[in-house]
Formats: structure tokens, C-alpha cells, sequence
């Protein structure tokens, strides 16, 4: 058992509520998922252009603004960087790909959570309320997110296994089930290319969307295809730079409730997930049909 | 009528109260999707909830009279045992699960396994049930005003199924059948009784072919 949560502003003034909100979806999932808890939080940081990579390091000591210097010096550029727990934000002109070569040779104690222009993904072993005070996640602002709270069945309580799982620039996926025919999809994705960080199912469901969104497929149009070439059990909260979606599988019996007003689009594993949002009086609150993709933003 | 506070007291709190009571009005607000809430009733009570419920809402129902102003999740009265639920909203999937008795009136959309193995509790959809509606139910009876998902009745034992709009692909073992006088009456009845308002004529009845049955009566000397 997961939860799984997700918020989309429809309208973008309420951006500096998405902390609040994003805080109380998640720590409503504590029961579905007491084990770790990650967000994916989709906002343009002041200041920043280029590449945003969110970094994480297990040694609570990490001298990042030596990283800092260090990338300075490397790219001869002048990285912005925002430290928060475990995390940071390095904000970059660097060439993304030389930038991560560079990293996995010189850096590593550090793992890459996501890369793009707006994602930032945060997540760690512990409560979900621990979570949300460690990260201090009330604080955001943003244009959506989404939220997993985990209950660790089939590997370990680490970091790593935490979700949501980035692959691609601003692409995540947060899920609920279990694929079945994740190792040969997987097999099949290495071979047109995509890179994958761990043996996990959702991270295959996460690479695949990746992979149809390259051959130039809406967001819309790689979640149609999924219905049929991903087999297994999946409820899917789907963020992109601009858009956010949700698809169950044909089955539905992963649960998953949504609600959506002239503000905002919610989803969660749960409507308590959702009953606490500012303005859900006037929300239309409805179960997503099986094998139908829902979307928001992206055309 | 005794008012409960969802948003200050517990849901455990709320449920012994029903349970010690004999009858009565209660009015519940602030359900706030929370779960188990007027579960195991078993007196004639009035209770009516203001707002959206999680799971099981009105789970073992008995005798009570509940009303939902509001949507519910998964197993909204599971269990049904006699009494009435109505739901105002629309519910999750497993509305009515494996019901003995009693009444079920959605006046939304259900989703999919409504009256997942019934036994002889009735259940009225106003508006559309999701695939495997009826999957396994035994008896008593399912009524569908809008539309039926796929493999609707599969492997259906002697429920019956009325639909009064399109069906999709039936489950196995699942047939058409005949609309008598007779069955027309008791919708007729039951749709009364569920306070909704529908034209009995515009209903198709569905209900088990009989060839899955494993037990047979002619041969009732070999089990």
C-alpha cells in the first residue's frame, strides 16, 4: 500500500499556496505510506536559468558551497544553490550532461534526484509529518506537485528506494500498484536509450512516458499508449514542466479519488487526502474511470 | 437529534454512541473523508452525514437509517444487512458488497464491483455503476438507472439485474432475460421505495444463464 497525491493550479495566483497544500494532502497519507516520503515540486526558482538539479547526500555535513566553487570553477559559470536537509538546488548555465559526468566522477556521495528547468524533487526515509517540518515544505510556491508517501513492501527503507523517481528533464511519475512486465519494457527502453537508476517498476513506467514524450507524443498521447503496453496494477499521478495527468488501468483497483474546482485539480489515494484544501466546497469531487487519462496544462 | 463533530471528536467516539443508542437522530458533520464512520448499527436510528466519507461508511448496517449528503468511498455499506443507506454523491467501488438485506439507494454514479457477491440486499443506482458490477451476486436484487460497465453479472448466481441504459459487454454466464408482469411490478415497487424516479418500462433484466453452476440439484446425492 502507497499514497499517492497530486496538485495542479488552474489558476496560477494560489502558486504560494502550494506548500500549505501539498503539506496536508501528504501527511493524510501517513497511514497509507509511514515509511518515506517524497514530493516533486514544479516551480521557477528567482534568479535561476538554465538546468535546476536537486542533489542528495547521506553525510549531514556536505560542504556544498565547496561544490559550488568547485562547479564555478569547472564550468566557469556562478551556480545558484539552495541547501534544504539533505538536499540542494543547483541552478546552472553548465551543460547538463557534461554537468552529470563531472558529478558521478568527482562527487560521489551525491545522487541526482531530478534535472530540468522547473522540477525539484525532495524525499527521505521517515514520517511524512517528519517530512514536511524537515523539508520545511510549507514554504513552497509553485505551479503543481506531487506527493508519495510509501509503505516499503519488496526492498528497503533507504532514501533510495523512496519515491517519486525522476527520468528525463521535469518528468515524474508518482504510482500506486505494481507493474508486471516492467523487465522487458525496461530492457526494450535501455535499448532506445533511456537511462535508469534503479530496478524499480515505477521508474520503468517513469522512463517509458519519457521515451514517448521524446518521439514527440503529448502527454495526453504517451499515457493513451500506456494503457496498452504497460501490463500490471497502476493508479499514475503524472507532472511534466507545464502539465499534469492521471491514468488508472483498466482494472482500477488501486484507488484514487479526484476533485477539481476553477482554482485547482487534486488527486489523491484517498478523498481525506483532499478534504482539507482551502475551496473544496465548490470542488467537483469524482473516481476516475479505469483506462482513461485525465489532463491538465500540457496541449 | 444529537449533533457530532467529526473535526473534534473521534470516529470511534461516534460509533459507540450509535452503537448504545436505541433510537433517535443523529447528525454527523465534518466527516472529512474519514473511514468506518456509522459503521456496525444495529438499532432503528436516524443518522445523516454532512459531508464526503472514506471508507466502509455504514458497513454492517442494521435497521439504521443512513443518509450521506456527500460522496463515499470504497465498501459504502458493505455487509448490508437491513436498514437503508442512500448516498446523495457518487461512491467508490464495492457499494454494497456481499448486502444481506436491506436498501442501498445511490442517487450518483457508483464505480466499478457494485454489489460485488450480493445476498439478497437490494441496491438502486440513480445514475451509472463501473465494470463487474454484480460480479458473483447471489441474491437479491441491482438496479441501474444510467449505464453498466463491462462484464456486468459475471459469474452471477440468482440475483437479478434490471439496466436501463446500455450494458457493456456482459460477464460470463450473465443473459438477458425475459421482463414478466411480475418483475416489472417489483422494480416498479423498489424504485418507489428507493425514491427514485424512473420509468419502469425503460429497464432490461439480466440474471444468470445457470451453466457455471458447479452444484446441481440432480445431483445433490453426490456432494
Amino acid at each position: 500500500m502507497c499514497g499517492i497525491v497530486g496538485i495542479y493550479y488552474k489558476n496560477k495566483e494560489l502558486n504560494n499556496h502550494l506548500g500549505a497544500m501539498l503539506s496536508s494532502m501528504l501527511v493524510q497519507m501517513s497511514e497509507r505510506g509511514p515509511d518515506s516520503a517524497g514530493v516533486a515540486v514544479y516551480r521557477d526558482s528567482p534568479g535561476s536559468s538554465g538546468t535546476k538539479l536537486t542533489l542528495h547526500c547521506a553525510e549531514p555535513d556536505y560542504d556544498w558551497a565547496g561544490l559550488c566553487s568547485s562547479l564555478g570553477r569547472e564550468f566557469n559559470t556562478d551556480p545558484g544553490i539552495e541547501v534544504r536537509a539533505s538536499h540542494a538546488v543547483v541552478s546552472t548555465i553548465a551543460p547538463l550532461q557534461e554537468l552529470r559526468s563531472w558529478l558521478s566522477r568527482n562527487c560521489p556521495d551525491l545522487r541526482v534526484m531530478s534535472a530540468g528547468s522547473t522540477i525539484e524533487i525532495y524525499k527521505e526515509a521517515g514520517a511524512p509529518r517528519d517530512f514536511v517540518e524537515r523539508f520545511q515544505l510549507q514554504d513552497f510556491q509553485g505551479s503543481h506537485a506531487l506527493g508519495h508517501t510509501r509503505m516499503a513492501t519488496e526492498s528497503a527503507i533507504t532514501t533510495q528506494h523512496s519515491h517519486p523517481f525522476s527520468t528525463g528533464q521535469d518528468l515524474c511519475l508518482v504510482h500506486n500498484g505494481s507493474l508486471s512486465n516492467h523487465n522487458r519494457l525496461r530492457e526494450r527502453l535501455q535499448g532506445e536509450g533511456i537511462e535508469f537508476q534503479t530496478d524499480n517498476d515505477s521508474e520503468v513506467a517513469a522512463g517509458y512516458l519519457m521515451w514517448q514524450l521524446h518521439q514527440g507524443a503529448t502527454l495526453e498521447q504517451a499515457l493513451t499508449r500506456a494503457i496498452s503496453d504497460l501490463d500490471g496494477f497502476f493508479t499514475f499521478a503524472v507532472g511534466t514542466h507545464n502539465g499534469f495527468a492521471v491514468l488508472r488501468d483498466p482494472i482500477a483497483c488501486k484507488p484514487a479519488v479526484m476533485a477539481e474546482n476553477d482554482d485547482w485539480v487534486a488527486m489523491a489515494s484517498e478523498f481525506r487526502a483532499i478534504a482539507q484544501l482551502p475551496g473544496v466546497e465548490h470542488a467537483t469531487v469524482w473516481e476516475p474511470a479505469p483506462a482513461t487519462v485525465y489532463s491538465w496544462g500540457e496541449g | 437529534m444529537t449533533e457530532f463533530d467529526l473535526s473534534r471528536d473521534s470516529v470511534r467516539a461516534l460509533n459507540q454512541g450509535l452503537h448504545d443508542s436505541a433510537e433517535g437522530r443523529w447528525l454527523v458533520s465534518h466527516p472529512d473523508g474519514r473511514h468506518c464512520i456509522a459503521v456496525g448499527l444495529d438499532a432503528p436510528v436516524d443518522v445523516a452525514i454532512k459531508g464526503h466519507v472514506g471508507y466502509y461508511c455504514a458497513g454492517m448496517n442494521k435497521r439504521a437509517n443512513i443518509t450521506i449528503d456527500g460522496s463515499a468511498g470504497p465498501g459504502v455499506a458493505e455487509n448490508i444487512m437491513s436498514g437503508t443507506v442512500r448516498v446523495l454523491g457518487n461512491v467508490s467501488h464495492c457499494a454494497g458488497a456481499s448486502g444481506h438485506g436491506g436498501l442501498l439507494v445511490v442517487e450518483g454514479d457508483a464505480s466499478a464491483r457494485c454489489g460485488i457477491s450480493m445476498k439478497g440486499s437490494d441496491i438502486v443506482v440513480a445514475g451509472s455503476v463501473g465494470h463487474m458490477s454484480a460480479f458473483m451476486a447471489q441474491t437479491g436484487r441491482l438496479v441501474v438507472c444510467g449505464d453498466a460497465g463491462d462484464h456486468l453479472g459475471d459469474s452471477i448466481y440468482e440475483a437479478v439485474i434490471y439496466v436501463a441504459g446500455r450494458v457493456g459487454e456482459l460477464g460470463a454466464d450473465c443473459v438477458e432475460k425475459e421482463m414478466t408482469p411480475e418483475h416489472r411490478q417489483g422494480l416498479a415497487d423498489l424504485l418507489s421505495a428507493a425514491g427514485v424516479e424512473a420509468d419502469p418500462d425503460s429497464f432490461r433484466r439480466y440474471g444468470s444463464a445457470r451453466k457455471l453452476y458447479n452444484f446441481n440439484i440432480d445431483h445433490a446425492s453426490d456432494y
